[in-house]
C-alpha cells in the first residue's frame, strides 16, 4: 500500500472522548449523541453509553466509503468505556481499537449478550496496525483501565484482547500493573461468539489469520485509490511525452502516441491493482515483485497478440515498460497483506527495485526512441 | 500462502522457555508449538515478525526484529531517511475488537 501512515497527533496529544488527566475519579463519557449508541448504561460510577449491537446503514455506508480509501484517517469513536446489553460484575471486558470500523465489527457479533467494552485510543487505526505503532498497547491498557474505574465495576480481574493486538500488548505486564490477565480472544471478530461460549477456549482456527480471495477482494479500490497518487502523474508524463518528434512537437502525435502511452500505464497499474490481489496465490514466485513481473509480462503478451501494443520499439519498450510498472505495484501490495516479513520484504527489494528501474529506464529510452526514430512505432 | 522462506530474525531460545504458551496463543501463524512442555519453532519460515510472541514472552526467550513487511512503507523510510514507516493499511477483515 502506498500511504504513508496518517496515525495523525502523536500520543499524549488529547483525544475526543477523554477529559482531563487530572479528574480524580473514574472518567465515563456519558451520554453521546451518536446513532450507534442507545442511552445509557447506569453504573456504581455513573453513566456508560450503551453501544448497539445491530449495524445500521450508516455504520455500513460508513464502513464502504474507507474500504474505498475516503476518510480512513478520521473514522473513529471515542475511547473508553461502553455497554453492551445490561453488563453486570460479571460480565466480559472486550478490548477494542477506536477505529470505527474494528469497533463495528466487535459491537456487530454482540447482540443479545451483555459486556463491557474498553476502546483504547489507537488514534483512529485498527487493532494489528496499531499494535504494531505500539498505540494498542500495554501502557494505554495500563492507563485505561486505571482510568476507567474498571476494578470497581467488575468483580473478576480478565481482559479480553483481540488477538492481533498481542505485537502491542504484554499481557504480563498488563496483569502486574494492573491486576487484569489478559486472554487473548480469536482473530476475527466473527469467532468471538463461539469463543465466549466455549468458556473463552479458542480452536487452532480461530488463532490463524487469514488471506482468502474475499479479504484480497476487499482490498482493491483501496489499492486503486492510494497507487493513483504514483500512477496518474506517471500516465501524465507519458502523455506529455507523446508529443514529442522529430519534427518538433505535435498535438496529434500527443493524441496518438501519447494518450496511447498514457493508457498503457494506466492499464498496467489497473491489471497490477486489480489482478495483481486475485491471482496473488496462483502467480508464480514467492516475491510480489516477481508476481507483478510475470503479470506485466502477461499484459504486454495479450496486447502484443492482440494487436494493439503496434510493433517496433515502441511494442519492445512495453515488454520492459509493464512488468516494471506491474513489479512495482504488486510489491507494494506486501503491506497489505497478513503473511509477509520486514526482513522477507528487504531482501526482496534489494534485487527488485534495481530491476525494476532498470527495466523502467530502458523501456522508456527504447519509447522515446521510438518517437524520433522513423517506423520506431506504428501506432 | 507462504512468503520468502528463511529470512526471517525470529529465534528461540529452548532453554529459557518456561512453558506458558503465550508464543502459541498469539501467534497468527502457528509457528509456535508446546512440545514436552516447552515451546518448538514448529514452522520458522510461516513467521511474518510481527513481534507478538517476544513482547508476551516473559523470560525473554524468543528474540525478533519486529516490523511491517510492507515495500511501500521502506521506500518511505527510505525517502524520509527513517525507519520503515507502516502505511497503516491492513484492514482486511483482521480487526477483531
Amino acid at each position: 500500500m502506498t500511504s504513508p501512515c496518517g496515525c495523525g497527533p502523536k500520543p499524549g496529544a488529547s483525544s475526543c472522548g477523554g477529559s482531563g488527566e487530572t479528574s480524580p475519579g473514574p472518567e465515563l463519557l456519558g451520554r453521546l449523541a451518536e446513532p450507534w449508541t442507545d442511552g445509557v448504561h447506569v453504573t456504581v460510577l455513573g453513566d456508560v453509553p450503551r453501544a448497539r449491537t445491530t449495524l445500521a446503514v450508516g455504520d455500513r455506508l460508513g464502513t464502504l466509503k474507507i474500504r474505498c480509501g475516503f476518510g480512513r484517517a478520521n473514522y473513529r469513536v471515542p475511547p473508553w468505556l461502553y455497554a453492551v446489553g445490561s453488563p453486570t460484575d460479571r460480565s466480559p471486558v472486550l478490548l477494542s481499537a477506536n477505529y470505527k470500523a474494528s469497533f463495528d465489527a466487535l459491537r456487530g457479533v454482540l447482540g443479545g449478550r451483555d459486556a463491557w467494552i474498553l476502546v483504547l485510543d489507537t488514534k483512529g487505526i485498527n487493532v494489528w496496525c496499531a499494535a504494531g505503532k505500539g498505540t494498542f498497547g500495554t501502557a494505554e491498557i495500563i492507563r485505561r483501565v486505571e482510568a476507567s474505574g474498571l476494578a470497581r465495576l467488575v468483580a473478576h480481574r480478565r481482559l479480553i484482547a483481540p488477538q492481533l493486538g498481542a505485537p502491542g500488548v504484554a499481557a504480563h505486564e498488563v496483569q502486574m500493573a494492573t491486576g487484569f490477565r489478559i486472554t487473548w480472544g480469536p482473530v476475527r471478530a466473527a469467532d468471538l461468539p463461539a469463543f465466549l461460549d466455549a468458556r473463552l477456549k479458542a480452536t487452532l482456527e480461530m488463532r490463524r489469520v487469514r488471506f482468502g480471495l474475499r479479504d484480497r477482494l476487499i482490498l482493491v479500490p483501496v489499492e486503486l485509490v492510494t497507487g493513483a497518487r504514483q500512477a496518474l502523474p506517471a500516465a501524465a508524463v507519458v502523455l506529455l511525452l507523446g508529443g514529442l518528434g522529430a519534427h518538433g512537437y505535435s498535438l496529434a502525435a500527443l493524441s496518438n502516441t501519447g494518450v496511447a502511452g498514457a493508457a498503457l500505464v494506466l492499464a498496467s497499474f489497473a491489471t497490477a491493482q486489480v489482478l495483481g490481489p486475485i491471482l496473488l496465490p496462483w502467480l508464480p514466485g514467492r516475491a510480489f515483485a516477481v508476481k507483478g513481473a510475470v503479470l506485466g509480462l502477461g499484459l504486454a503478451g495479450a496486447l502484443a497478440a492482440s494487436g494493439l501494443l503496434g510493433s517496433g520499439l515502441h511494442a519492445a519498450a512495453w515488454f520492459a515498460l509493464a512488468p516494471a510498472i506491474t513489479s512495482f505495484f504488486v510489491m507494494n501490495f506486501t503491506g497489505a497483506t497478513t503473511y509477509t516479513s520486514l526482513s522477507g520484504v528487504l531482501r526482496e527489494m534489494r534485487f527488485a527495485v534495481p530491476a525494476q528501474i532498470a527495466g523502467g529506464a530502458v523501456g522508456l529510452l527504447l519509447w522515446l526512441a521510438g518517437l524520433f526514430l522513423p517506423g520506431g512505432s506504428v501506432r | 500462502m507462504r512468503y520468502l522462506e528463511d529470512v526471517v530474525t525470529l529465534q528461540l531460545d529452548r532453554s529459557r522457555c518456561n512453558g506458558c504458551g503465550q508464543c502459541v496463543s498469539v501467534c497468527p501463524h502457528a509457528v509456535f508449538r508446546l512440545e514436552n512442555k516447552r515451546s518448538v519453532l514448529a514452522d520458522r519460515g510461516a513467521c511474518m515478525e510481527c513481534g507478538a510472541c517476544a513482547r508476551n514472552c516473559e523470560p525473554g526467550a524468543i528474540s525478533v526484529r519486529a516490523g511491517v513487511g510492507c515495500a511501500a512503507g521502506v521506500l518511505a523510510g527510505l525517502v524520509a531517511g527513517t525507519e520503515p514507516t507502516c502505511g497503516c493499511s491492513q484492514e482486511s477483515t483482521a480487526s477483531c475488537g
